[in-house]
């Protein structure tokens, strides 16, 4: 059976729910699935990686100890581990960390890279994505003796496959070649990240100011969803530019997608049109985001949004009382 | 100090995406310099202009058209440019071997400048390949860029709004995202200037690169379908907002 190395997000202390998707993106019956975990909690998620399909757990520490966060020991280890256990192919997430780790693997390795797929074969080493700002979906051959793929965030659905896994721990030397990790900050706007929500609520140009961006993080709160700009909202420096989404924003696949006072421009749809559900809500009927959507309220945003936070709030009450949540 | 710029030409987004055969699109279209390229532009105008005696040289690889890239960047304040001409559509590992080429054949830079990911390909990797190519610490996603003495000090977009803060040793490549600076858009005399300015041109199959052992091959281009039916919901704003509960609920699942 070939292996497949998967590497494993944790965020504060959690498994990302987002991981599970790259393990079923992973997942069929000639191969066997090696999760790669960095941060010394390989022991920790054993059941849950177990309860996915994961049957080894590749802990991975450096003779010191943990590994501290720095993108190139991480890679390096990573490429131990690799060679180490004979697997020439690894799966991440396009999130900001894959991002920094497997072009870096990539570019060690001389293995060919596709970033961001949306559809994956691994034995004919062929994949989905998008190009041209998602206008375009190419299907695209990787050829190499080693291959790295990242996986769109919730582009697969987690499918639970219990199995039995064992935790391998896995030494390599502390490595640091003149990149330094100094410190990491933590801005503002700290909240859900847009690459791991289910709900995003966005905002435009509609919003107005800085301040009324309020109204969407109060429904954000109740939901727990993440709130997003168009790119008129971080130029006006409404919001920060990390809350962008579109072509030169983060790109996203929530479940749903709410649009408030955003006219739905190419750039902004490239953003997150593989969203499941779109919603928008503007108060002119012919704009564009209303012809490619699910649904939308011809309406004023600042009636709507706190309306739908009210009555949710109650929804979300009751169910607490209840005990159905 | 040498600086160098990759900038690439690509199609402009608002550009129509029209399929050709089974994987090429009609290129009679308008191609931009790459945006996030601008902020790398941009950046190493500004170093040059912060440490003085210094040089700035774009270079790209593409088709002849992408000498139109390169005059913009030089209206943005790069001193010449280089342009490595080839006619097929170049995989990020030839593009970063031909860059890796002809930046040795120029001199090596201290800072070699990208942009962090092409709006065409989105491949997030050429900056990470030409750094390793050229034995050179690399960052990307950089929102925040100072020199000191032989280090850089980087800060890094993160998840949710985290930056962490990078210190390396120079020489360096750096992929620039939207945060670093306002791109200033070139005055009049400016362009008029980048007209004159060198552009040298060189032969890909000139740099005489070895073929790599991986590569990576667009076997198919579609269209997107992204046909969605468009439902308005329509009533009294409490109506409005019970039915779009009702959808998130039922049809979402997300309450
Ligand atoms: C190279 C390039 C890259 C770009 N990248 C991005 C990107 O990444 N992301 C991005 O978003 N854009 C991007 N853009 C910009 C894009 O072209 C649009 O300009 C932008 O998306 C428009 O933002 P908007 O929808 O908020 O504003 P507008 O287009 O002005 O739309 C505002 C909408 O709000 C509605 N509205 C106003 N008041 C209310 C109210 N009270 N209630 C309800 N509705 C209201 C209006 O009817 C209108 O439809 C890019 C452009 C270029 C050239
Ligand atoms: N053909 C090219 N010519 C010059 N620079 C390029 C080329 N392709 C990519 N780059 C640089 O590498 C960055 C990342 O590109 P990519 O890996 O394609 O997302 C871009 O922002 C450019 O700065």
């Amino acid at each position: 059976m070939e292996k497949i190395g998967i590497l494993i997000e944790i965020k504060d202390g959690e498994l990302k729910k987002t991981n599970f998707g790259v393990i079923a993106a992973a997942r069929d019956d000639c191969h066997e699935l090696y999760a790669f975990l960095l941060d010394g909690s390989g022991a920790e998620f054993k059941s849950h990686l177990a309860y996915y399909g994961v049957q080894k757990i590749i802990d991975i520490s450096s003779t010191e100890g943990p590994l501290e966060w720095n993108p190139v020991s991480w890679s390096i280890a990573i490429i131990h581990a690799m060679e180490h256990l004979g697997i020439n192919t690894l799966l991440g997430l396009t999130s900001s960390q894959g991002k920094e780790l497997l072009p870096r693997i990539a570019a060690y390795l001389d293995a060919p890279l596709v970033m961001d797929c949306t559809d994956i074969n691994l034995t004919e080493h062929t994949v989905n994505k998008s190009q041209f700002s998602g206008k375009t979906i190419a299907t695209i051959k990787a050829n190499g003796l080693s291959y790295i793929y990242g996986i769109r965030p919730n582009a697969f659905e987690e499918k639970p496959a219990p199995c039995e896994a064992e935790v391998i721990p896995y030494q390599t030397g502390p490595e640091s070649e003149g990149l330094i990790v100094k410190e990491i900050k933590q801005g503002a706007s700290k909240g859900i990240d847009l690459s791991e929500a289910d709900i995003i609520i966005s905002g435009g140009r509609g919003m107005k100011s800085s301040e009324n961006f309020r109204i969407l993080f109060e429904f954000a709160d109740v939901i727990g969803a993440a709130v997003g700009a168009s790119r008129v909202a971080v130029d006006a420096e409404w919001v920060p530019y990390s809350m962008q989404v579109g072509q030169t924003g983060a790109t996203v696949s929530p479940k749903v997608y709410i649009a408030c006072g955003i006219s739905g421009s190419v750039q902004h749809f490239a953003g997150m049109k593989t969203s499941g559900l779109i919603v928008a809500v503007n108060t002119d009927p012919e704009a564009n985001i209303t012809k490619n959507c699910d649904y939308y309220i011809v309406s004023d945003l600042f009636e709507i949004v706190p309306i739908l936070t009210r009555q949710i709030k109650e929804i979300v009450g009751e169910d607490q009382l209840t005990g159905t949540k | 100090m040498k600086i160098c710029v990759c900038v690439k030409h690509v199609p402009d987004s608002a550009a129509k995406i029209t399929i050709k055969g089974k994987n090429q699109f009609d290129e009679s279209i308008n191609f931009i310099l790459n945006p996030y390229d601008e902020h790398a532009v941009e950046e190493a105008v500004r170093v040059k202009k912060q440490v003085g005696d210094s040089e700035v040289i774009a270079v790209s690889v593409g088709k002849k058209d992408a000498i139109n890239t390169l005059r913009s960047a030089l209206a943005m304040g790069a001193d010449r440019a280089i342009l490595i001409k080839t006619n097929i559509r170049a995989d990020s590992v030839i593009t970063s071997r031909a860059l890796k080429a002809a930046i040795g054949q120029d001199g090596k830079p201290d800072i070699i400048f990208t942009g962090k990911a092409s709006i065409d390909n989105e491949g997030f990797q050429t900056m990470y390949r030409l750094a390793a190519a050229l034995n050179m610490s690399v960052a990307s996603n950089v929102i925040a860029f100072s020199l000191d003495q032989e280090r850089v000090l980087v800060e890094c977009e993160m998840e949710a709004d985290a930056r962490g803060i990078i210190d390396m040793p120079l020489p360096c490549v750096i992929g620039t995202s939207k945060g670093l600076n306002k791109p200033s858009y070139p005055t009049l005399p400016a362009i008029m200037k980048a007209k004159k300015k060198e552009v040298k041109i060189i032969d890909l199959e000139s740099l005489a690169i070895e073929k790599p052992m991986s590569s990576i091959e667009i076997l198919e281009l579609k269209p997107a379908v992204e046909e969605r039916s468009s439902k308005e919901l329509k009533g009294q704003p409490e109506e409005v907002v019970m039915q779009l509960i009702r959808v998130l609920r039922e049809e979402a699942k997300v309450l």
